[in-house]
């Protein structure tokens, strides 16, 4: 049961939250003006890191917001979690001031 | 038979208790384990093994015990199986029976398999049971199923109860042997919360078992009793004996299972019989101790063949002598103070086997002054003693190996060495590192807030574990840790890994590593001939180390040989991966309150009462209850559903649809969030109007559906199916939020806040007019697909004018609290008029007469809008909707595609089952043509035939055609036709 630090509530247990996927993934504009080899990259193709992996969270039972996160997939620590339209922070696995 | 010692040990010899083991009447003593009182009674045979089904006796004295499995029952109801005779705490009465033997323990036809062993190595089922194929079901799988297994799962639902609970502290500490206690006296003194939990009844670890060490002048066992005495009157120290630490989980939260009542003779009714607690610590501390291990020889199974250390625990805790006569084979000192021990006890010891060419220390001095004999370069050459042992013969390994004594015991005590115990640390997904020192992997870069102390990270020693345990439970207090005066035996490291030496040439028996899977060396070398390089394919070729036991007694020997084999060091080889639980736990106490009417929350309707005192009957959707029809006067479904149906379309029903999901999509630019969403244009609705909407993903493919209605220019009133509420409402927020934020658009979920009492049927507006007020239902003023409010029997109300059945229809919305009493007062009224309640199962053939999808059922994730024969709800001028990209991709707009057709059976028109594939040709043979599937059938009593809905490649060019739909008993032949099977041009929707 991991626990989750999400930005608006705190520190809370991974069963109130539902988990989002990777992160940063942008829709199109205008997905007219996609390839089909593009649109299905969008679709379908998602990173498998084995490290630190951008990923969105929702706090789907407290406050239902959704933000990201930078967590490391070998050990499930969470690097930093910052709010949906921010930019993936810089920071680096057992970096200081990371979660152990 | 009596094997205990007059005096000593620690069981109570004031209270004596009776058991029983396969139906023979023995004796023991409060304190005994099932173990320590069996062989107190001389029983050693107690098993037999898997898959040779060779007598096995007692190997160890804790929870690494690999052989002396049982079955202890109290009743019919509570019977568990493949306890470890060990770990079961005597109580007055025990019954406990052996396993895997017919017709008896000592006489065991299944031993048919040893002598047949040349046929069974390690992974023989790869390689057999494969003709004739015909044989599988009535031979080989019914065989195998009652060959297979040890123990018999209970027959009864289990009747305890089991608690859980949730903990916070400060420090959880692991295991109460010395490095345990020490560490958890160190952070009690620092003033933190404190946990210590242990799998056993007592604490104290190692030195339950020591009589020789002192502590601060004080025995083991006393020294134990007054700190645990000092912990447990300390408020904000928690003690958690007879509980196991079974898993190491992300952020330290540890599960504990906790044993209650399964030692008392007469546990208190209703008390819960486990209690699971799930544990987030500040910081833990592994304190698990080391295993000693076993040797590797011909023969090394016989009953009476056991661990040294585990031969003085059970004369120096339970004051049983495992034998009369024994011999010791080690590689290790502490062997020897086991000699010394069961020497005093008027054990005869007739010689200690070392396998070291130079044995030395104040124990093996000791030994020698006490007259005991030493055979240095030992190996063991074979065994013998069929239900007992009762001959070693050894061997001299100093340059080759040639043939030594011969020596008649009862007993055999090996000891390898000592393994740390890692598995909690690996869980936590620390690094294990391999250390030559201590021949072992123990516990490197850590993941989680924890450290290991003690003998489970290669501190061996009785004053070096009490340092190091205080030293971890100091560390980051800010105090220094207590000091130890300990007088004790100087710590060993030596170790013995994999097979001993053997004669070159001969024929020996069986070489076991894994005791309790009956993998020998043998199999090993198989496994790596056969080109098995990896461990963890070797393990499951093998079996080694995959059994109830997770290979706590063989894993490092396994890797040993295996490293041999392929000629790389240990570290090569690596290990395998470390699960939970550490030993095995109850699935009570992990359901714990969530059984019967506790399993899953129920959601009911408003109406649920009315209905279920109607005698109706319910189906779930999701976690609601729905009536699906309301049987009269022993009607079965069909009956029902026909009456209803025909009722419906002839006078009018009353359908309960509170269910249905309802979002309040709200906001200047909620119009805008719609278009962008759903497939349908939203801007030309218009206030009071309502359309049916489609929900695609962006694969293009049917998300969800349902009548969107729009209250107001900034307020839309969705309503979703009845399982996709949920996550419809989730997809909307994630745009909301993600995609769009910079839309004003808010999302409430009203589903629970509306009741909504459908009324349906050529009548139905005749029975609304007496009730509602403020609204005019004539057909002008409330078309199809239109919003009004008002009021029903003095409620505010919504009026949808609106059809799932194809009749004239209303749904009437009103809050939920006031849903019983407007139904009812609906119901009342409508008697006249020939109303009838309907239930789901109904409101399906009614839908499916008029070819409506249900999404889900008619739909599975594949289906296009255009599949469905929906393109007409397509908004063809929006520049972009969800899904929209994905429909313009070739393979979309393919006319070869499955299409929703409707099929209707010739001949004797039976109703197909629906999932029923379609063929275009008939009598084929497997692999058969299809090219699609039957998705909703019923028989239609209104139309008095069956019908269908079916996907079908290229369905809409078909219709006409006559296709196949095969079964067990033969085709059926069916004709496509228009999935609109009754009313085509939808005139009854006006009344």
């Amino acid at each position: 049961m991991l626990l989750i630090n999400c930005p608006y509530c705190g520190s809370r247990p991974e069963i109130e939250f539902t988990y989002g996927g990777q992160a940063h993934l942008t829709r199109a504009a205008k997905p007219a003006e996609l390839d089909d080899a593009a649109w299905t990259d969008y679709l379908y193709v998602r990173a498998n890191v084995k490290g630190v992996h951008a990923e969105r969270w929702r706090h789907a039972h407290g406050c239902g917001r959704f933000f990201n996160a930078l967590r490391d997939t070998t050990t499930d620590h969470f690097l930093c979690v910052y709010k949906t339209g921010e930019a993936r922070p810089d920071v680096a696995a057992g970096a200081p001031g990371t979660a152990p | 038979m009596n094997a205990r010692v007059p005096r000593g040990g620690m069981v109570d010899r004031s209270r004596p208790l009776r058991f029983t083991f396969d139906g023979k009447p023995y004796a023991g003593f409060a304190g005994d384990t099932l173990a320590s009182a069996l062989l107190a009674n001389g029983v050693h045979l107690v098993g037999r093994s898997f898959k040779y089904h060779r007598p096995r006796g007692i190997l160890a004295a804790g929870s690494e015990e690999p052989s002396a499995l049982v079955t202890v029952s109290r009743d019919a109801a509570r019977s568990t199986p493949n306890l470890r005779a060990t770990q079961v705490e005597l109580y007055d009465g025990l019954t406990a029976a052996s396993q895997n033997r017919w017709p008896s323990l000592q006489w065991d036809f299944g031993r048919i398999n040893d002598w047949l062993s040349p046929f069974f190595p390690s992974g023989f089922y790869y390689k057999t049971f494969m003709w004739p194929r015909s044989a599988w079901k009535s031979l080989y799988e019914p065989v195998i199923r009652r060959a297979a297994g040890l123990g018999e799962a209970p027959t009864r639902p289990d009747p305890d109860r089991y608690a859980q609970r949730y903990a916070h502290c400060d420090v959880l500490v692991v295991g109460a042997g010395p490095a345990g206690i020490a560490a958890a006296q160190a952070a009690a003194d620092a003033g933190g919360r404190v946990m210590l939990c242990d799998e056993q009844a007592q604490f104290g670890g190692s030195l339950l078992s020591d009589v020789a060490s002192r502590i601060d002048g004080e025995t083991g066992p006393a020294w134990v009793a007054a700190a645990i005495a000092a912990l447990g009157s300390n408020p904000r120290v928690t003690l958690l004996p007879r509980t196991t630490a079974f898993g190491f989980f992300p952020h330290n939260f540890l599960g504990l299972s906790e044993r209650l009542t399964d030692h008392l003779e007469a546990p208190p009714d209703g008390a819960p019989r486990e209690r699971l607690w799930q544990v987030r610590a500040g910081r833990v501390i592994l304190a698990a101790g080391a295993i000693e291990r076993p040797l590797v020889f011909p023969g090394n199974d016989r009953p009476g063949i056991m661990l040294a250390g585990a031969a003085q625990t059970y004369l120096n805790r339970y004051g049983v002598k495992v034998g009369g006569r024994v011999v010791i084979v080690t590689a290790h000192d502490a062997a020897y103070q086991a000699a010394l021990d069961l020497r005093a006890a008027g054990v005869t010891v007739a010689a200690v086997a070392d396998l070291r060419s130079a044995p030395a220390g104040t124990l093996y001095e000791a030994a020698r002054a006490a007259g005991i004999d030493v055979i240095a370069s030992s190996t063991v050459l074979g065994t013998a003693g069929d239900l007992r042992v009762r001959r070693i013969d050894l061997g001299l390994a100093d340059g080759a190996v040639r043939a030594g004594l011969r020596i008649p015991c009862d007993a055999v005590l090996m000891s390898g060495g000592f393994t740390p115990s890692v598995h909690l640390f690996s869980q936590s997904r620390g690094r294990l590192e391999w250390s030559a020192e201590a021949q072992a992997f123990v516990p490197g870069r850590s993941a989680e807030n924890e450290r290991s102390a003690g003998a489970c990270r290669g501190v061996f020693g009785l004053a070096e574990s009490l340092a190091d345990g205080a030293t971890a439970g100091a560390a980051g207090t800010g105090r220094d840790p207590r000091r130890f005066t300990v007088e004790a035996a100087p710590r060993c490291m030596h170790a013995h890994l994999g097979a001993l030496p053997a004669l070159a040439g001969a024929a020996a028996g069986k070489s076991f590593v894994d005791l309790q899977h009956d993998v020998t060396a043998k199999d090993l070398g198989l496994a790596t001939r056969e080109g098995f390089q990896s461990i963890e394919h070797v393990k499951r070729y093998t079996t080694t180390g995959m059994a109830t036991d997770q290979g706590k007694t063989s894993n490092l020997n396994a890797m040993s040989i295996v490293a041999g084999r392929l000629s790389v060091g240990i570290p090569q080889v690596g290990h395998t991966t470390f699960r939970m639980p550490y030993t095995p736990v109850t699935f009570g106490s992990f359901a714990g309150i969530s059984r019967g009417d506790l399993f899953d929350p129920v959601r009911t309707t408003p109406t649920h009462e009315w209905a279920a005192a109607r005698g109706a009957v319910f189906e779930n959707v999701g976690l609601w209850k729905r009536a699906r029809y309301f049987p009269r006067s022993g009607e079965w479904l069909h009956a029902a559903v026909a009456r209803e149906c025909l009722a419906v379309r002839s006078a009018c029903g009353i359908f309960d649809a509170s269910t249905l999901g309802k979002i309040e999509v709200v906001g200047p630019d909620a119009a805008e969030f719609m278009n962008r969403l759903y497939i349908n244009s939203w801007t030309n609705l218009g206030v009071a109007r309502s359309r049916y909407g489609i929900l695609c993903r962006d694969d293009g493919f049917i998300y969800d559906d349902g009548v969107v209605a729009r209250l107001a220019g900034d307020r839309f009133h969705v309503t979703t199916t009845t399982g996709g509420a949920p996550r419809v409402l989730a997809m909307m927020e994630d745009y909301r939020q993600t995609e769009w934020p910079d839309l004003r658009v808010w999302l409430t979920s009203t589903t629970e806040q509306w009741a909504v009492i459908a009324v349906q049927g050529p009548r139905s507006r005749s029975v609304l007019e007496s009730l509602v007020e403020g609204i005019d239902l004539g057909g002008a003023a409330l078309p199809h697909m239109s919003v009004g409010r008002g009021r029903i029997c003095g409620i505010p109300m919504m009026l949808f004018r609106v059809s799932f059945t194809g009749e004239l229809g209303f749904e009437v919305n009103v809050p939920a609290d006031f849903g019983a009493p407007v139904w009812e007062a609906v119901h009342a009224a409508g008697q006249k008029h020939g109303m009838v309640e309907y239930g789901t199962e109904t409101m399906h053939v009614l839908r499916a007469e008029k070819g409506y999808i249900i999404v889900g059922q008619d739909t599975d994730g594949t289906v296009t809008p255009d599949d469905a024969g929906l393109t007409w709800a397509v908004g063809k001028l929006k520049a972009d909707y969800v899904g929209k990209r994905s429909l313009e991709r070739a393979s979309m707009k393919d006319p070869g595609r499955k299409q929703l057709v409707g099929l209707r059976t010739r001949g004797d028109g039976v109703v197909l089952e629906e999932g029923a594939q379609v063929a275009a040709k008939a009598r084929q043979s497997p692999p058969m043509d299809l090219i699609g599937h039957v998705t909703s059938a019923y028989h239609s009593s209104v139309l008095g035939y069956p019908i269908a809905l079916a996907l079908v490649a290229g369905g809409r060019s078909r219709l006409g055609e006559r296709l196949y739909v095969p079964m067990p008993g033969g085709d059926i032949e069916v004709e496509v036709t228009s999935p609109v099977f009754y009313d085509p041009t939808g005139a009854r929707i006006n009344g």
